[in-house]
Protein backbone atom coordinates (compact mmCIF):
# COMPACT_ATOMS: atom_id res chain seq x y z
CA UNK A 1 0.00 0.00 0.00
CA UNK A 2 1.44 3.26 -1.09
CA UNK A 3 -0.58 5.77 0.88
CA UNK A 4 0.80 9.03 2.23
CA UNK A 5 -0.91 9.83 5.50
CA UNK A 6 -1.48 13.51 6.15
CA UNK A 7 -3.56 13.91 9.27
CA UNK A 8 -3.22 17.68 9.26
CA UNK A 9 -5.93 17.85 6.57
CA UNK A 10 -8.40 17.40 9.40
CA UNK A 11 -7.59 20.70 11.06
CA UNK A 12 -6.09 22.78 8.27
CA UNK A 13 -8.37 24.72 5.96
CA UNK A 14 -12.09 24.20 6.19
CA UNK A 15 -12.13 20.61 7.41
CA UNK A 16 -12.46 21.30 11.12
CA UNK A 17 -15.37 23.66 10.58
CA UNK A 18 -17.06 21.16 8.26
CA UNK A 19 -16.75 18.36 10.78
CA UNK A 20 -18.19 20.55 13.50
CA UNK A 21 -21.07 21.68 11.29
CA UNK A 22 -21.70 18.08 10.30
CA UNK A 23 -21.75 17.00 13.93
CA UNK A 24 -24.19 19.77 14.82
CA UNK A 25 -26.50 18.89 11.92
CA UNK A 26 -26.38 15.20 12.84
CA UNK A 27 -27.30 16.00 16.44
CA UNK A 28 -30.05 18.42 15.36
CA UNK A 29 -31.71 16.13 12.85
CA UNK A 30 -31.45 13.17 15.24
CA UNK A 31 -32.83 15.09 18.22
CA UNK A 32 -35.83 16.45 16.30
CA UNK A 33 -36.49 13.07 14.67
CA UNK A 34 -36.18 11.41 18.07
CA UNK A 35 -38.90 13.64 19.53
CA UNK A 36 -41.17 12.81 16.59
CA UNK A 37 -40.32 9.10 16.85
CA UNK A 38 -40.94 9.02 20.60
CA UNK A 39 -44.31 10.75 20.23
CA UNK A 40 -45.43 8.49 17.37
CA UNK A 41 -43.99 5.44 19.10
CA UNK A 42 -45.71 6.04 22.43
CA UNK A 43 -49.01 6.87 20.74
CA UNK A 44 -49.05 3.94 18.34
CA UNK A 45 -47.45 1.55 20.83
CA UNK A 46 -50.19 2.32 23.38
CA UNK A 47 -52.93 2.15 20.74
CA UNK A 48 -51.78 -1.33 19.75
CA UNK A 49 -52.70 -2.62 23.20
CA UNK A 50 -56.03 -0.88 23.82
CA UNK A 51 -59.22 -2.94 23.92
CA UNK A 52 -60.65 -1.30 20.78
CA UNK A 53 -60.06 -3.01 17.46
CA UNK A 54 -60.10 -0.08 14.95
CA UNK A 55 -57.42 1.76 16.96
CA UNK A 56 -55.28 -1.38 17.09
CA UNK A 57 -55.69 -1.95 13.36
CA UNK A 58 -54.74 1.64 12.51
CA UNK A 59 -51.65 1.59 14.71
CA UNK A 60 -50.61 -1.83 13.42
CA UNK A 61 -50.82 -0.79 9.79
CA UNK A 62 -48.71 2.31 10.50
CA UNK A 63 -46.06 0.24 12.25
CA UNK A 64 -45.92 -2.60 9.75
CA UNK A 65 -45.84 -0.44 6.66
CA UNK A 66 -43.30 2.10 7.83
CA UNK A 67 -40.80 -0.17 9.49
CA UNK A 68 -40.80 -2.78 6.72
CA UNK A 69 -39.61 -0.43 3.98
CA UNK A 70 -35.99 0.80 3.80
CA UNK A 71 -35.32 4.19 5.34
CA UNK A 72 -33.56 5.26 2.14
CA UNK A 73 -36.76 4.71 0.17
CA UNK A 74 -38.66 6.80 2.71
CA UNK A 75 -36.08 9.57 2.40
CA UNK A 76 -36.57 9.68 -1.38
CA UNK A 77 -40.31 9.40 -0.97
CA UNK A 78 -40.67 12.33 1.43
CA UNK A 79 -38.09 14.49 -0.30
CA UNK A 80 -38.76 13.86 -4.00
CA UNK A 81 -42.18 12.23 -4.03
CA UNK A 82 -44.40 14.25 -1.72
CA UNK A 83 -43.53 17.95 -2.25
CA UNK A 84 -44.59 18.05 -5.95
CA UNK A 85 -48.09 17.03 -4.85
CA UNK A 86 -48.40 20.01 -2.53
CA UNK A 87 -49.80 23.40 -3.62
CA UNK A 88 -47.29 25.65 -5.37
CA UNK A 89 -47.05 28.20 -2.53
CA UNK A 90 -46.24 25.55 0.07
CA UNK A 91 -43.66 23.98 -2.27
CA UNK A 92 -41.87 27.30 -2.70
CA UNK A 93 -41.91 27.88 1.03
CA UNK A 94 -40.50 24.43 1.79
CA UNK A 95 -37.69 24.70 -0.74
CA UNK A 96 -36.71 28.08 0.64
CA UNK A 97 -36.53 26.69 4.17
CA UNK A 98 -34.16 23.74 3.90
CA UNK A 99 -36.50 21.14 2.44
CA UNK A 100 -33.91 18.35 2.60
CA UNK A 101 -33.41 18.79 6.32
CA UNK A 102 -37.13 18.68 7.09
CA UNK A 103 -37.85 15.83 4.70
CA UNK A 104 -34.93 13.89 6.19
CA UNK A 105 -36.06 14.63 9.73
CA UNK A 106 -39.60 13.59 8.92
CA UNK A 107 -38.53 10.36 7.18
CA UNK A 108 -36.24 9.47 10.08
CA UNK A 109 -38.86 10.27 12.71
CA UNK A 110 -41.74 8.43 11.06
CA UNK A 111 -39.60 5.37 10.30
CA UNK A 112 -38.16 5.14 13.80
CA UNK A 113 -41.53 5.95 15.34
CA UNK A 114 -42.74 2.66 13.88
CA UNK A 115 -39.74 0.84 15.32
CA UNK A 116 -40.05 2.60 18.67
CA UNK A 117 -43.69 1.55 18.73
CA UNK A 118 -42.65 -2.10 18.88
CA UNK A 119 -40.37 -1.40 21.83
CA UNK A 120 -43.12 0.39 23.71
CA UNK A 121 -45.73 -2.23 22.90
CA UNK A 122 -43.51 -4.99 24.27
CA UNK A 123 -42.95 -2.85 27.39
CA UNK A 124 -46.69 -2.44 27.89
CA UNK A 125 -47.31 -6.14 27.32
CA UNK A 126 -44.70 -6.95 29.95
CA UNK A 127 -46.85 -5.18 32.55
CA UNK A 128 -49.22 -7.60 34.30
CA UNK A 129 -52.77 -7.22 33.02
CA UNK A 130 -53.90 -6.78 36.64
CA UNK A 131 -52.35 -3.29 36.73
CA UNK A 132 -54.80 -2.16 34.08
CA UNK A 133 -57.71 -3.97 35.72
CA UNK A 134 -56.88 -2.46 39.10
CA UNK A 135 -56.75 1.03 37.56
CA UNK A 136 -60.13 0.58 35.93
CA UNK A 137 -61.55 -0.88 39.16
CA UNK A 138 -60.44 2.26 40.99
CA UNK A 139 -62.53 4.30 38.58
CA UNK A 140 -59.97 5.50 36.05
CA UNK A 141 -61.05 5.67 32.43
CA UNK A 142 -59.01 3.71 29.86
CA UNK A 143 -57.25 6.91 28.82
CA UNK A 144 -56.41 7.80 32.42
CA UNK A 145 -55.22 4.27 33.13
CA UNK A 146 -52.81 4.51 30.20
CA UNK A 147 -51.65 8.02 30.98
CA UNK A 148 -51.18 7.60 34.72
CA UNK A 149 -50.31 3.94 35.19
CA UNK A 150 -49.50 1.87 32.11
CA UNK A 151 -47.36 4.24 30.03
CA UNK A 152 -45.22 5.53 32.93
CA UNK A 153 -44.42 1.99 34.06
CA UNK A 154 -43.75 0.88 30.47
CA UNK A 155 -41.37 3.79 29.87
CA UNK A 156 -39.32 2.76 32.90
CA UNK A 157 -39.23 -0.85 31.73
CA UNK A 158 -38.02 -0.11 28.22
CA UNK A 159 -35.00 2.10 28.90
CA UNK A 160 -32.43 -0.44 27.56
CA UNK A 161 -34.17 -1.35 24.27
CA UNK A 162 -35.26 2.26 23.75
CA UNK A 163 -31.64 3.34 24.13
CA UNK A 164 -30.41 0.94 21.50
CA UNK A 165 -33.24 2.04 19.21
CA UNK A 166 -32.32 5.70 19.78
CA UNK A 167 -28.72 4.92 18.85
CA UNK A 168 -30.00 3.25 15.68
CA UNK A 169 -31.80 6.49 14.90
CA UNK A 170 -28.60 8.48 15.41
CA UNK A 171 -26.62 6.14 13.15
CA UNK A 172 -29.39 6.06 10.55
CA UNK A 173 -29.34 9.85 10.30
CA UNK A 174 -26.33 9.24 8.04
CA UNK A 175 -28.75 8.01 5.36
CA UNK A 176 -29.90 11.64 5.02
CA UNK A 177 -26.74 12.35 3.07
CA UNK A 178 -28.51 10.79 0.07
CA UNK A 179 -30.87 13.77 -0.04
CA UNK A 180 -27.87 16.08 0.57
CA UNK A 181 -28.46 16.96 4.19
CA UNK A 182 -25.04 18.24 5.28
CA UNK A 183 -24.69 15.93 8.27
CA UNK A 184 -21.56 14.25 9.56
CA UNK A 185 -21.15 11.56 6.89
CA UNK A 186 -21.84 14.12 4.17
CA UNK A 187 -19.13 16.41 5.55
CA UNK A 188 -16.73 13.48 5.83
CA UNK A 189 -17.27 12.82 2.13
CA UNK A 190 -16.79 16.50 1.42
CA UNK A 191 -13.40 16.55 3.16
CA UNK A 192 -12.44 13.46 1.19
CA UNK A 193 -13.46 15.15 -2.05
CA UNK A 194 -11.49 18.32 -1.32
CA UNK A 195 -8.33 16.78 0.12
CA UNK A 196 -8.32 13.31 -1.51
CA UNK A 197 -7.41 11.93 1.93
CA UNK A 198 -10.03 9.24 2.34
CA UNK A 199 -8.59 7.39 5.32
CA UNK A 200 -8.11 10.50 7.44
CA UNK A 201 -11.56 11.87 6.65
CA UNK A 202 -13.33 8.56 7.28
CA UNK A 203 -11.41 8.02 10.49
CA UNK A 204 -12.53 11.40 11.79
CA UNK A 205 -16.18 10.69 10.99
CA UNK A 206 -16.03 7.16 12.40
CA UNK A 207 -14.42 8.28 15.65
CA UNK A 208 -17.05 10.99 16.16
CA UNK A 209 -19.87 8.47 15.65
CA UNK A 210 -18.22 6.00 18.02
CA UNK A 211 -17.75 8.63 20.72
CA UNK A 212 -21.38 9.77 20.36
CA UNK A 213 -22.74 6.22 20.54
CA UNK A 214 -20.53 5.00 23.36
CA UNK A 215 -21.14 8.23 25.30
CA UNK A 216 -24.91 8.05 24.99
CA UNK A 217 -24.89 4.36 25.91
CA UNK A 218 -22.87 5.13 29.05
CA UNK A 219 -25.24 7.93 30.10
CA UNK A 220 -28.27 5.75 29.48
CA UNK A 221 -26.82 2.93 31.57
CA UNK A 222 -26.91 5.36 34.52
CA UNK A 223 -30.43 6.47 33.62
CA UNK A 224 -31.47 2.84 33.50
CA UNK A 225 -30.21 2.23 37.05
CA UNK A 226 -31.86 5.42 38.25
CA UNK A 227 -35.28 4.57 36.78
CA UNK A 228 -35.30 0.83 37.36
CA UNK A 229 -38.41 -0.18 39.25
CA UNK A 230 -37.19 -1.77 42.49
CA UNK A 231 -37.98 -5.45 42.71
CA UNK A 232 -39.40 -5.60 39.19
CA UNK A 233 -36.40 -5.73 36.92
CA UNK A 234 -33.97 -8.56 37.27
CA UNK A 235 -30.85 -6.90 35.94
CA UNK A 236 -29.19 -9.26 33.50
CA UNK A 237 -25.44 -9.72 33.79
CA UNK B 1 -51.93 14.15 -11.89
CA UNK B 2 -50.73 10.81 -10.58
CA UNK B 3 -49.81 8.43 -13.34
CA UNK B 4 -49.17 4.86 -12.33
CA UNK B 5 -48.73 3.89 -15.98
CA UNK B 6 -45.05 4.66 -15.42
CA UNK B 7 -44.85 1.52 -13.27
CA UNK B 8 -46.35 -0.65 -15.99
CA UNK B 9 -44.08 0.68 -18.74
CA UNK B 10 -40.95 0.25 -16.60
CA UNK B 11 -42.02 -2.88 -14.75
CA UNK B 12 -39.48 -5.11 -16.47
CA UNK B 13 -36.55 -2.84 -15.66
CA UNK B 14 -37.61 -2.33 -12.04
CA UNK B 15 -38.28 -5.97 -11.25
CA UNK B 16 -36.03 -7.99 -13.57
CA UNK B 17 -33.06 -5.64 -13.27
CA UNK B 18 -33.63 -3.94 -9.94
CA UNK B 19 -34.97 -6.76 -7.84
CA UNK B 20 -33.48 -9.88 -9.46
CA UNK B 21 -30.41 -8.40 -11.16
CA UNK B 22 -31.00 -10.24 -14.43
CA UNK B 23 -30.77 -7.25 -16.78
CA UNK B 24 -27.90 -5.48 -18.49
CA UNK B 25 -26.30 -4.14 -15.28
CA UNK B 26 -24.59 -6.23 -12.64
CA UNK B 27 -27.13 -5.42 -9.97
CA UNK B 28 -30.18 -6.73 -8.18
CA UNK B 29 -31.43 -6.49 -4.62
CA UNK B 30 -31.87 -10.25 -4.18
CA UNK B 31 -28.50 -11.05 -5.76
CA UNK B 32 -26.91 -8.93 -3.06
CA UNK B 33 -29.18 -9.73 -0.11
CA UNK B 34 -29.11 -13.53 -0.26
CA UNK B 35 -25.31 -14.06 -0.25
CA UNK B 36 -24.92 -11.21 2.27
CA UNK B 37 -27.35 -12.92 4.65
CA UNK B 38 -25.68 -16.33 4.25
CA UNK B 39 -22.09 -15.11 4.59
CA UNK B 40 -22.94 -12.60 7.33
CA UNK B 41 -24.54 -15.37 9.37
CA UNK B 42 -21.56 -17.71 8.93
CA UNK B 43 -19.11 -15.00 10.00
CA UNK B 44 -21.51 -14.11 12.81
CA UNK B 45 -21.42 -17.68 14.17
CA UNK B 46 -17.64 -17.48 14.48
CA UNK B 47 -17.83 -14.06 16.13
CA UNK B 48 -20.53 -15.17 18.54
CA UNK B 49 -18.54 -18.28 19.50
CA UNK B 50 -15.35 -16.24 19.85
CA UNK B 51 -17.08 -13.83 22.24
CA UNK B 52 -17.97 -16.75 24.47
CA UNK B 53 -14.54 -18.35 24.26
CA UNK B 54 -12.66 -18.81 27.52
CA UNK B 55 -9.47 -17.46 25.99
CA UNK B 56 -9.12 -13.69 26.17
CA UNK B 57 -7.20 -13.72 22.89
CA UNK B 58 -10.42 -14.77 21.20
CA UNK B 59 -13.09 -13.05 23.25
CA UNK B 60 -11.51 -9.60 23.44
CA UNK B 61 -11.04 -9.02 19.68
CA UNK B 62 -14.54 -10.40 19.04
CA UNK B 63 -16.01 -8.04 21.63
CA UNK B 64 -14.17 -5.07 20.15
CA UNK B 65 -15.34 -6.08 16.67
CA UNK B 66 -18.97 -6.17 17.77
CA UNK B 67 -18.82 -2.94 19.77
CA UNK B 68 -17.04 -1.12 16.95
CA UNK B 69 -19.45 -2.05 14.18
CA UNK B 70 -22.50 -1.49 16.34
CA UNK B 71 -21.32 2.05 17.07
CA UNK B 72 -20.81 3.10 13.45
CA UNK B 73 -23.39 3.76 10.71
CA UNK B 74 -23.53 1.26 7.87
CA UNK B 75 -23.14 4.08 5.36
CA UNK B 76 -19.76 4.85 6.92
CA UNK B 77 -18.67 1.19 6.62
CA UNK B 78 -19.69 1.14 2.95
CA UNK B 79 -17.55 4.21 2.29
CA UNK B 80 -14.63 2.67 4.17
CA UNK B 81 -14.70 -0.46 2.03
CA UNK B 82 -15.25 1.59 -1.09
CA UNK B 83 -12.11 3.67 -0.52
CA UNK B 84 -9.87 1.20 1.26
CA UNK B 85 -10.09 -2.03 -0.71
CA UNK B 86 -8.99 -0.50 -4.04
CA UNK B 87 -6.10 1.16 -2.15
CA UNK B 88 -5.05 -2.10 -0.52
CA UNK B 89 -5.40 -4.36 -3.52
CA UNK B 90 -4.40 -1.72 -6.06
CA UNK B 91 -7.17 -2.76 -8.41
CA UNK B 92 -10.68 -1.48 -8.96
CA UNK B 93 -13.43 -3.53 -7.29
CA UNK B 94 -16.94 -3.62 -8.79
CA UNK B 95 -19.73 -2.12 -6.70
CA UNK B 96 -21.09 -5.59 -6.08
CA UNK B 97 -17.88 -6.70 -4.35
CA UNK B 98 -17.72 -3.52 -2.27
CA UNK B 99 -21.34 -3.75 -1.18
CA UNK B 100 -21.19 -7.47 -0.39
CA UNK B 101 -18.00 -7.07 1.66
CA UNK B 102 -19.41 -4.13 3.60
CA UNK B 103 -22.69 -5.90 4.40
CA UNK B 104 -21.02 -9.14 5.48
CA UNK B 105 -18.53 -7.37 7.75
CA UNK B 106 -21.13 -5.03 9.24
CA UNK B 107 -24.02 -7.46 9.72
CA UNK B 108 -21.75 -10.18 11.13
CA UNK B 109 -21.44 -8.04 14.27
CA UNK B 110 -25.23 -8.12 14.72
CA UNK B 111 -25.53 -11.81 13.81
CA UNK B 112 -22.72 -12.50 16.29
CA UNK B 113 -24.71 -10.93 19.10
CA UNK B 114 -27.75 -13.04 18.21
CA UNK B 115 -25.67 -16.21 18.18
CA UNK B 116 -24.13 -15.32 21.53
CA UNK B 117 -27.52 -14.61 23.12
CA UNK B 118 -28.90 -17.84 21.66
CA UNK B 119 -26.08 -19.93 23.09
CA UNK B 120 -26.35 -18.22 26.46
CA UNK B 121 -30.05 -19.02 26.53
CA UNK B 122 -29.26 -22.75 26.75
CA UNK B 123 -29.24 -23.71 30.44
CA UNK B 124 -25.83 -24.45 31.93
CA UNK B 125 -27.07 -27.83 33.15
CA UNK B 126 -27.30 -29.02 29.55
CA UNK B 127 -23.57 -28.55 29.08
CA UNK B 128 -22.81 -30.22 32.40
CA UNK B 129 -25.04 -33.17 31.54
CA UNK B 130 -23.37 -33.50 28.13
CA UNK B 131 -19.95 -33.48 29.74
CA UNK B 132 -21.13 -36.00 32.33
CA UNK B 133 -22.17 -38.48 29.64
CA UNK B 134 -18.73 -38.14 28.08
CA UNK B 135 -19.10 -35.77 25.13
CA UNK B 136 -16.12 -33.61 24.20
CA UNK B 137 -16.43 -29.83 24.07
CA UNK B 138 -16.94 -29.78 20.30
CA UNK B 139 -19.46 -32.62 20.48
CA UNK B 140 -21.38 -30.81 23.23
CA UNK B 141 -21.55 -27.71 21.06
CA UNK B 142 -22.61 -29.66 17.98
CA UNK B 143 -25.14 -32.11 19.39
CA UNK B 144 -26.49 -30.40 22.50
CA UNK B 145 -25.99 -26.64 22.63
CA UNK B 146 -26.30 -25.47 19.00
CA UNK B 147 -29.50 -27.38 18.13
CA UNK B 148 -31.27 -25.78 21.09
CA UNK B 149 -29.61 -22.39 20.62
CA UNK B 150 -30.56 -22.14 16.95
CA UNK B 151 -34.19 -22.80 17.82
CA UNK B 152 -34.13 -19.91 20.27
CA UNK B 153 -32.38 -17.66 17.77
CA UNK B 154 -34.83 -18.01 14.89
CA UNK B 155 -37.06 -14.99 15.60
CA UNK B 156 -34.11 -12.64 16.16
CA UNK B 157 -32.32 -14.08 13.12
CA UNK B 158 -35.27 -13.46 10.83
CA UNK B 159 -35.60 -9.91 12.19
CA UNK B 160 -31.94 -9.31 11.39
CA UNK B 161 -32.40 -10.76 7.91
CA UNK B 162 -35.22 -8.28 7.34
CA UNK B 163 -32.97 -5.46 8.51
CA UNK B 164 -30.23 -6.62 6.15
CA UNK B 165 -32.66 -6.93 3.27
CA UNK B 166 -33.76 -3.34 3.81
CA UNK B 167 -30.17 -2.19 4.27
CA UNK B 168 -29.20 -3.44 0.82
CA UNK B 169 -30.93 -0.33 -0.52
CA UNK B 170 -27.89 1.60 0.74
CA UNK B 171 -25.76 -0.10 -1.92
CA UNK B 172 -27.39 2.30 -4.36
CA UNK B 173 -25.30 5.09 -2.79
CA UNK B 174 -22.16 3.75 -4.45
CA UNK B 175 -24.00 3.13 -7.72
CA UNK B 176 -24.99 -0.51 -7.39
CA UNK B 177 -28.15 -1.00 -9.47
CA UNK B 178 -30.56 -2.51 -6.97
CA UNK B 179 -34.29 -1.87 -6.73
CA UNK B 180 -33.79 1.60 -5.24
CA UNK B 181 -31.22 2.63 -7.85
CA UNK B 182 -33.43 1.24 -10.62
CA UNK B 183 -36.27 3.46 -9.40
CA UNK B 184 -33.89 6.43 -9.33
CA UNK B 185 -32.78 5.71 -12.91
CA UNK B 186 -36.37 5.47 -14.13
CA UNK B 187 -37.27 8.60 -12.18
CA UNK B 188 -34.48 10.61 -13.80
CA UNK B 189 -36.11 9.90 -17.14
CA UNK B 190 -39.80 10.00 -16.25
CA UNK B 191 -39.91 12.40 -13.24
CA UNK B 192 -42.60 10.45 -11.41
CA UNK B 193 -41.05 10.25 -7.92
CA UNK B 194 -44.24 9.70 -5.92
CA UNK B 195 -45.44 6.76 -8.01
CA UNK B 196 -42.03 5.13 -8.36
CA UNK B 197 -40.89 5.37 -4.74
CA UNK B 198 -44.28 4.27 -3.48
CA UNK B 199 -44.13 1.29 -5.82
CA UNK B 200 -40.70 0.12 -4.64
CA UNK B 201 -41.80 0.71 -1.03
CA UNK B 202 -44.59 -1.78 -1.68
CA UNK B 203 -42.21 -4.27 -3.31
CA UNK B 204 -39.86 -4.09 -0.31
CA UNK B 205 -42.84 -4.38 2.01
CA UNK B 206 -44.10 -7.57 0.35
CA UNK B 207 -40.75 -9.27 0.97
CA UNK B 208 -40.08 -8.02 4.49
CA UNK B 209 -43.63 -8.47 5.72
CA UNK B 210 -43.82 -12.07 4.54
CA UNK B 211 -40.50 -12.74 6.25
CA UNK B 212 -41.82 -11.30 9.51
CA UNK B 213 -45.02 -13.37 9.23
CA UNK B 214 -42.84 -16.43 8.82
CA UNK B 215 -40.86 -15.50 11.93
CA UNK B 216 -44.01 -15.03 13.96
CA UNK B 217 -45.16 -18.54 13.10
CA UNK B 218 -41.93 -19.83 14.59
CA UNK B 219 -42.41 -17.84 17.76
CA UNK B 220 -45.80 -19.31 18.37
CA UNK B 221 -44.76 -22.91 17.81
CA UNK B 222 -44.24 -24.44 21.23
CA UNK B 223 -40.65 -25.47 21.76
CA UNK B 224 -40.00 -28.94 23.08
CA UNK B 225 -39.11 -28.67 26.73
Amino acid sequence: MNYQFKWSVLWSGQSGVWLLQGLITTVEISALAWVLAAALGILSGALRTVPWKPARALATSYVEFFRNVPLLVWMFFWYFGVPPLLPRAIQDWIFNHGAEFWAGMFALGVYHGARMSEVIRSGIQAIPRTQFEASVAMGLTTFQAYRLVIVPIALRLIVPPATSESLNLLKNSSVALTISVAELTFQTRQIETYTAKAIEALTAGTVIYLVLCVGIAAIMARVERRFAIPGLIARGG
Amino acid sequence: MLDFGVIVSNFRFLIVQGLFGLGGFAGGTLRLAIPAIALGFVLGIFIGLARLARSRWLSLPATLYVEFFRGVPLVMVIFWIWFIIPQLLRLPIPEYGVALTAFVIFEAAYFGEIVRAGIQSVPRGQVEAATAVGLTGAQTMRFVVLPQAIRNMVPALVTQMIVLFKDTSLASIIGYVDLTKAAQIVNNREIKPFELYLFIAIVYFIFTYSMSRFARRFERRPTAA
